[in-house]
């Protein structure tokens, strides 16, 4: 079965600068895809790209098997949502989410239904007559969602769509958006920079830095188990620790052997990264606690506690393992516990299966 | 599978179809660059042309330069300008910049008011300020005697080319030197007073500086203003030449239009260092402010803003004083003998001076100059901005939209003339006649009107247009049911500004009018070469009379749309 949109090979110049390396992409009908990245990534360009109002300098595109790569924006069948929104301020929400039909011709009263009907699709039923000044952040990129999806387009993309809104309207607006796009069925692609947004809507995410992909994958996938340095440091926290591979297959994580279970390690003597999340760093009160011959359990001393709500994340010095300290998740209770303070000796353990080891060459080894 | 793939389709860049839309669009700004170049690119081509032929059009190189340098004429009506226009600019440039620092900084009432009064000289051709002055100082005048004490033998000449000057460029200095002023951060004279900062030292380290460029733009267009100004020196001169007459003298006089060419591009000459020159320094203004400033609000103080204010009373009196006078000229029975009121000069301006005609015309050219200009500048700015047009096209436009901004209005009448006057240019019957005035005028002031319409457009949200796009609506239907509503405050704007130049301009209409198609300012002229000063007193209080009904029209009418608009704008 063919994709629903196909990206082979696009490259976007701008004079001496490539914004895109050749992006390669295949997206499937139904699915919610995010484009994840650090502002200058070129994830936008890309969503332009793909709505034609940027030209690539290279490349196909194919959306439901026609080549749409030098198709104009309004021959080709998406409906966008911008991160400003773009609502028409002189035009009541009705004459908003009514703009693309109008121009289909549809009479008038089907478009009265199709108006009230996208409205209560995204929660602001009988705002018809209101103005979009009239209403809040939030309400304004519903009514611009509302707009996007008034045409049945066969794509919906989203720009930043919820970088203007604060926190709480944010957290609440995605998960809407989310379950329309479950309702609905529409192929979508959000562009955002925001990592939590990304892991907690999308069916797969498309980490991009500097132009081209480092990783595709599902939330867990992209979160567990990251292609690149990239991806690992981007999305989430995380130790990265020096080690070399040993001639039975270990490595030594600073000054300790230590097992793991990644595959595919260089020769011997090799300097290798690994990469390991604050939550995979096992904390307990003595080495005791992790039960007798235990591997990859180190003593350490807690240097900072920060205290963040549901979890603490503690700063560790454990130069057995790594010179510079690494942080760890700990529960609030056991803080009060073990009545934790700056100074307290601890334990901690590498748990192997969750190493991630790089090579020199970044590349996951 | 993916190497078979990644492989480019083609080679070259990928360039996106046209839809019909964009070719409708295309087509558009073509015809607004094709009414640029024949209107304003070859006039200019010709002048240039011109200047390096001989009366029979055959090439002579830089001789009509180098024969006309050996004329003494040449260099005395050149010293002439430059010092008069020096000394104007050295004049104006504080005496606004105080003004403009009273408005911005001070807590002076009545800011409005006095403000709306400086921007008088703004209605009626510059020309008002020099009737003006023969009636206070001239030799019938009522405060004749007021020059002999400091010294000046009479009005007539330099004196008073400068004080005219000095009231006709007032308010252009002003508005520059307002909007400089107004750029201020709250920020840096915060952290000043913490340091506790005298105020010498706050305005010499913050205000100058922030100021700077505001005062560079000012006294660039100052110069430019009065060495490119042609009816003050024709009606105050005297025998004062100045290169602005010079030209006029030598073309219409003398149909000496090679020498004409050369003096018109000496006067390009300063015009098209101010362009540039204020091209480079907006560049640097705009990064002044950042986005995070916090605008400026004045503190009381009441010593300061007493003196102030008594600062801003006199110049505004003064201004008051210049309009005043001729309006009560005009209405004088037989000055000075005689002051009773009448409507003897109104009379005779209108019926037997063919003043009326004039003022017809004048009324038609200004209404076909903001119709026909407003809708052109805005046409052109909206294609720019809002469509995706060649790379080519759009600069090319750009580039002849900013042009008229350095070319004076001498330049660009003489170029007409050269370039439709040609018995074998099939534009030839447009000569003379009102059409031509008009697109002589739109042309002239196109820069200004362009620059808003950008600003206006520049403002809009530029998704909207990517939006509409999406639900494949043409670009026409965006452009009638969103931008179009949103910018009418910028079209009313710009409307009001063709207007009032279009009923004031002298300088390159002053070339092209034929008897049929003389404008009201043009008759003034006349008339004042004619020896009726009287008339043309009261033909130039006409003009102010319908440049200020027009502007309240204009300001009533964006009142109207203002409150039509209430209800989205401000979201009650």
């Amino acid at each position: 079965m063919t994709p629903y949109l196909r990206l082979q090979g696009v490259v976007k110049r701008f004079g001496s600068f490539t914004a895109l390396h050749g992006i390669d992409l295949a997206i499937e009908r139904g699915e919610f895809v995010c484009f994840l990245g650090p502002s200058g990534c070129g994830k936008t360009t890309l969503l332009r790209v793909v709505a034609g109002l940027e030209a690539q300098s290279a490349g196909r595109i194919e959306q439901a098997g026609r080549d749409i790569s030098t198709l104009a924006p309004a021959q080709r069948d998406y409906g966008i949502v911008f991160q400003s929104y773009a609502l028409f301020p002189n035009l009541n929400v009705a004459d908003n989410v009514a703009y693309g039909l109008v121009n289909r011709r549809t009479p008038k009263a089907q478009a009265r239904e199709r108006v009230a009907e996208l409205l209560r699709l995204v929660g602001l039923p009988g705002t018809e007559a209101k103005y979009p000044s009239q209403l809040s952040g939030g309400q304004q990129q519903r009514i611009a969602l509302a707009r996007a999806l008034a045409t049945s387009p066969g794509l919906l993309l989203l720009d930043e769509p919820l970088s203007a809104l604060d926190a709480i309207v944010r957290v609440h607006l995605r998960q809407e958006i989310r379950s329309l796009q479950r309702t609905l069925g529409v192929t979508t692609i959000m562009v955002t920079h925001d990592q939590e947004e990304a892991l907690s809507v999308a069916d797969r995410i498309v980490v991009m830095n500097h132009g081209v992909i480092e990783q595709v994958g599902t939330p867990e996938e992209v979160y567990r188990e990251p292609a690149t340095p990239f991806v690992a440091d981007f999305v989430g926290r995380v130790n990265v620790l020096a080690a070399q591979a040993l001639h039975d297959g270990r490595l030594r994580i600073g000054a300790t052997v230590c097992e793991h279970a990644a595959t595919g390690l260089p020769a011997a003597g090799g300097a290798l990264q690994v990469y390991l999340r604050p939550e995979d760093v096992a904390v307990a009160a003595s080495a005791g606690d992790f039960g007798a011959g235990a591997s990859n359990v180190v003593p350490a001393t807690l240097d900072k506690l920060e205290f963040l709500g549901a979890y603490c994340l503690a700063r560790l010095a454990a130069p057995a393992v790594a010179e510079q300290g690494l942080t760890a998740v700990i529960s609030p209770h056991f803080v009060t516990e073990h009545a934790l303070a700056p100074g307290r000796e601890l334990a901690l353990r590498l748990r192997p299966e969750r190493l991630r080891v790089f090579g020199a060459a970044a590349a996951p080894a | 599978m993916t190497a078979a793939l990644t492989a480019a389709p083609g080679a070259g860049p990928v360039r996106l179809r046209a839809t019909a839309s964009d070719r409708i669009a295309w087509l558009a700004l073509g015809a607004v660059a094709l009414l640029l170049l024949v209107f304003l690119a070859a006039p200019l081509l010709a002048l240039l042309l011109q200047s390096v032929q001989d009366p029979k059009g055959a090439f002579v190189g830089l001789a009509n330069f180098a024969s006309y340098a050996r004329s003494p004429t040449l260099w005395q009506s050149l010293w002439n300008s430059l010092w008069v226009s020096t000394l104007v600019t050295i004049v104006v440039v504080p005496a606004a910049f105080v003004f403009a620092y009273a408005l911005t900084r001070s807590c002076m009432p009545g800011k409005a008011l006095l403000r709306g009064i400086t921007l008088i000289p703004l209605l009626a051709p510059t020309l008002l300020s020099a009737i003006s002055l023969i009636y206070w100082f001239g030799n019938q005048g009522v405060l004749k005697e007021w020059l002999q004490v400091l010294g000046i033998r009479q009005i007539y000449g330099a004196p008073g080319i400068v004080l005219a000057e000095i009231f006709a460029v007032f308010p252009h200095a002003l508005m520059i030197l307002v909007t400089a002023l107004s750029a201020a951060d709250a920020r840096l004279y915060e952290a000043a007073d913490a340091l506790g900062t005298s105020a010498t030292r706050k305005f010499l380290t913050i205000t100058l500086p922030g100021a700077k460029y505001g005062l560079i733009s000012a006294s660039l267009v100052v110069f430019t203003l009065v060495i490119t100004d042609f009816g003050i020196p024709k009606v105050i001169g005297g025998n004062f030449n100045v290169l602005a007459t010079d030209v006029f003298k030598l073309v219409i006089g003398q149909q000496d239009f090679q020498r004409g060419a050369v003096v018109a591009l000496l006067l390009l000459a300063p015009a098209v260092l101010t362009y540039a020159v204020d091209h480079l320094v907006q560049r640097r203004q705009t990064a002044m402010l950042g986005v995070r400033a916090v605008p400026l609000k004045p503190r009381r103080a009441p010593l300061f803003d007493t003196l102030m204010t008594a600062y801003c009373v006199v110049v505004a009196a003064l201004m008051l004083a210049m309009l005043g006078m001729t309006v009560f000229a005009s209405f004088a029975s037989f000055w000075p003998y005689n002051l009773k009121p009448s409507l003897r000069h109104y009379q005779m301006g209108l019926f037997d001076a063919e003043f009326g005609e004039g003022f017809v015309n004048s009324l038609r050219m200004a209404a076909g100059t903001a119709v026909f200009g407003t809708a052109l500048v805005f046409l052109g700015a909206y294609l720019l901005e809002k469509t995706r047009a060649p790379a080519l096209l759009g600069s090319g436009v750009r580039l002849l939209a900013m042009l008229p901004m350095a070319v004076p209005g001498l330049v660009l009448g003489l170029g007409y003339i050269f370039f439709f006057n040609e018995p074998t240019n099939p534009l030839n019957p447009l000569y003379q006649t009102m059409t031509m005035l008009t697109l002589c005028t739109i042309v002239h002031f196109y820069t200004t009107g362009h620059l808003t319409a950008v600003t206006a457009l520049k403002a809009l949200d530029s998704e909207f247009e990517a939006v509409a796009a999406s639900m494949k609506v043409p670009f026409w239907t965006t452009l009638r049911r969103v931008t179009l509503p949103l910018c009418t405050p910028t079209l009313i704007d710009i409307a009001r500004y063709f207007f009032v130049n279009a009923m004031t301009t002298i300088s390159a209409v002053v070339f092209l009018y034929s008897p049929e198609t003389k404008v009201a300012s043009i008759a003034i002229l006349n008339l004042d070469e004619a020896g009726e000063i009287g008339a043309a007193a009261a033909c130039a209080t006409l003009i102010f009379a319908a440049s200020a009904v027009a502007t309240t029209v204009f300001w009533l009418l964006a009142r109207l749309v203002e409150r039509r608009t209430q209800a989205w704008k401000h979201g009650t």
